[in-house]
């Protein structure tokens, strides 16, 4: 269980506005109710906001689900 | 609170307060279409957070993705079925088809900029038959130079070809009523270009903004949207001491307090009173709330170097009592609502009193140093007007008036004396073109003397005015003392030999001067002309409009059904009708 997936609990509940959501690793746009694009934007916007740090293009377009973003937030703040 | 916030903490809990907010009462629903020229999702979302919070449900129509030419155009149902109130033509500088190409002259830049707004021309026609207001966004700077600072020069420079454009735009919005620009321009400059445009948002969901960029657009056209529908502040409420100069006069003496040009400090007060005295010039009303004995405070205002006068205010109060006490004794004194205040102190305690006592007063919160007051004031949008109607302009020498009148009215005997001696003349007629602007804006800020409280915009306005099946009377009047200008308003709806009363409202500044006997005995003239044998009039009652309750009882309506928040009255006309008006002597009934 990765600290990042705790962090990102919240702001998935926010964003989805549904307080008793769970997000896993799995989890994807096809498993969490709501999560639509406009929706993806939002996340993808509170992430780099909250976390300070900025998806590129390429980047966004290979995320799978919650782990991949999880993997990727990961590089991108040890690099930091 | 949702104005205070910044993009991040929106984009994450805008569901959550859209629902929290949306459990408000009494929403104003108000039907918005977007025809987008870029994804406005986000902006859209901002909007509506900070709509909610001042009442307003958006009922939001999207055309699809760059479909904003076709739909107005060309495939219009969708939006015909739409019925929307505001129209948004959400365009940005990335739509502009026609860039002047690299070999253009200087003798052929204007056809380009033509063929352009002509474009443009086409979409604002197109949406004539709608009625509905339109909002343009006009063009931000791009984010790109290509020629550098010779881009604002050149005939083939970008930057030359949008300041062009958007001159355009501003002459054709002066010609054609339904049709404010949206200053896109300027929302995106003072965010700064750098920090407005995001090339990977654009490429990833061709989005035009960043977060906080969307964020200051929706703040932007949040403030247009309640400017249309009359909801601006009328009257900026100031506090004196280390408010409007620095020091304590009460300690350290009228020839002590800063002002004047002498000091850096004394240079930013003065400079607050002149942008104070600017608020007033364009008729906004000001008023002191200042803990001070009156004698002293008006000193303050009797110093050689002060830009405001003692004259410049409708209201001085300066005493001991809480503010939040006078704050309403000004808001009643000026017959004006506390949602039309604002409150500017540099007493953050004193602050705080009026947030919790009087909700409705905007509090902006202005910190203690008086040269970041007007940037704070500005960023709250609080005086925002869609167009500046002469009555603005005089706004504030009529409210001047109603003191005098006031003070008139101690000499009388009786109410019926005084009422006789302020020799009143009434204008009493069908809505004509020219009123049209001043009528649609009674109609949106009137709150307590407004039987139905229903908004119109400009464009229903002027469809009333040449609809057969309606009756519309304006009322204009003038005494002694001064003109009080265009002052009530009836729209009627016939309905085989019944006439519906679907609107009824007059200013506050006219209250109890019988105007309202005059416009009944205009409409009743009108219905008999026409062969209309009952007038039907409506009472919804709302948070504000307590004083009208009375109104039709008053007239001799009968009062024939519905429950106390929607009363029904009936005025009969077939046993014939006493004209009921007194003391308003002559008036004109064409």
């Amino acid at each position: 269980m990765s600290d990042i997936l705790a962090e990102l609990q919240p702001i998935f509940r926010d964003v989805l506005d549904d307080p008793a959501l769970q997000i896993t690793r799995q989890s994807s746009a096809a498993t969490v109710a709501n999560w639509d694009s406009l929706a993806h934007i939002n996340l993808v916007s509170a992430i780099e906001q909250e976390f300070h740090i900025r998806f590129s293009l390429s980047e966004l377009a290979e995320l799978k689900n919650v782990g991949d973003m999880i993997d990727l937030m990961e590089q991108k703040l040890a690099a930091k | 609170m949702i104005a205070n916030a910044g993009a991040v903490v929106l984009l994450r809990k805008q569901k959550g307060l859209r629902r929290e907010l949306q459990n408000r009462p009494n929403l104003l629903s108000i039907r918005i279409a977007f025809l987008c020229g870029s994804t406005v999702n986000e902006v859209a979302a901002f909007l509506e957070l900070l709509l909610l919070e001042q009442g307003i449900q958006p009922v939001f129509y999207f055309s699809d993705y760059n479909k904003y030419f076709e739909e107005a155009v060309l495939d219009t149902a969708r939006l015909v079925e739409f019925k929307p109130d505001i129209v948004f033509v959400y365009t940005s500088s990335t739509n502009i088809q026609g860039w002047p190409l690299l070999d253009t002259s200087e003798s052929d830049l204007n056809a380009y900029v033509v063929a352009e707004s002509m474009r443009f021309a086409a979409i604002w026609n197109g949406l004539q038959p709608l009625g509905a207001v339109v909002v343009q966004n006009n063009f931000e700077l791009p984010a790109q130079r290509l020629l550098g600072n010779y881009d604002a020069v050149s005939p083939t420079g970008r930057v030359r070809f949008i300041n062009l454009l958007n001159t355009e735009f501003a002459r054709e919005a002066a010609a054609r009523t339904n049709l404010l620009i949206h200053d896109l321009n300027g929302v995106a400059a003072s965010v700064g270009l750098k920090a407005f445009h995001d090339a990977g948002r654009w490429f990833s969901y061709k989005m035009l903004a960043t977060p906080e960029g969307s964020l200051e657009v929706a703040k932007s056209a949040a403030a247009m949207v309640l400017a249309i529908y009359g909801r601006t502040k009328k009257c900026l409420v100031l506090d004196l001491d280390n408010t409007l100069w620095g020091g304590v006069i009460g300690d350290d003496g009228p020839e002590q307090i800063k002002i004047g040009r002498e000091t850096a400090e004394a240079e930013a007060f003065t400079a607050f009173q002149e942008y104070c005295l600017q608020l007033r010039s364009r008729g906004i009303l000001l008023a002191v709330c200042s803990k001070n004995s009156e004698e002293i405070a008006r000193q303050g205002l009797e110093h050689p170097d002060s830009v405001l006068l003692l004259d410049h205010f409708s209201c001085f109060k300066a005493n001991w009592e809480p503010k939040h006490e006078n704050i309403k004794a000004i808001a009643s004194a000026l017959n004006i609502g506390l949602d039309s205040i604002v409150f500017v102190d540099d007493n953050p305690a004193e602050r705080e009193i009026i947030s919790a006592q009087l909700p409705a007063v905007a509090v902006p919160d202005v910190g203690s140093d008086v040269s970041g007051f007007i940037r704070v004031l500005e960023d709250g949008r609080y005086f925002e007007p869609v167009r500046l109607s002469r009555e603005d302009l005089k706004r504030a020498e009529q409210y001047q008036e109603n003191a005098q009148r006031a003070a008139f009215q101690g000499r009388f005997q009786n109410y019926d004396e005084y009422l006789e001696s302020l020799e009143m003349s009434a204008e009493v007629a069908a809505f004509k073109p020219v009123y049209l602007d001043r009528i649609t804006q009674l109609i949106g800020k009137t709150n307590q003397f407004n039987l139905t409280t229903r908004r119109y915009t400009r464009a229903q306005v002027e469809a009333i005015a040449t609809d057969p099946s309606c009756i519309s009377l304006y009322g204009k009047l003038t005494d002694k003392f001064g003109d009080n200008g265009l002052i009530s308003v009836i729209i009627g709806r016939k309905e085989n030999d019944i006439l519906h009363i679907d609107l009824w409202i007059m200013s506050c500044r006219v209250l109890k001067r019988g105007m309202e006997t005059v416009m009944l005995d205009a409409l009743v003239a009108e219905c008999q002309s026409q062969g209309i044998g009952e007038i039907r009039g409506y009472y919804i009652q709302t948070e504000r409009n307590g004083l009208a309750a009375g109104h039709y009882a008053a007239l001799g309506f009968k009062r024939s059904g519905g429950d106390d928040q929607h009363q029904v009255f009936r005025l009969d006309l077939s046993q014939g009708y006493q004209p009921q008006n007194k003391y308003i002597k002559e008036y004109v009934h064409e």
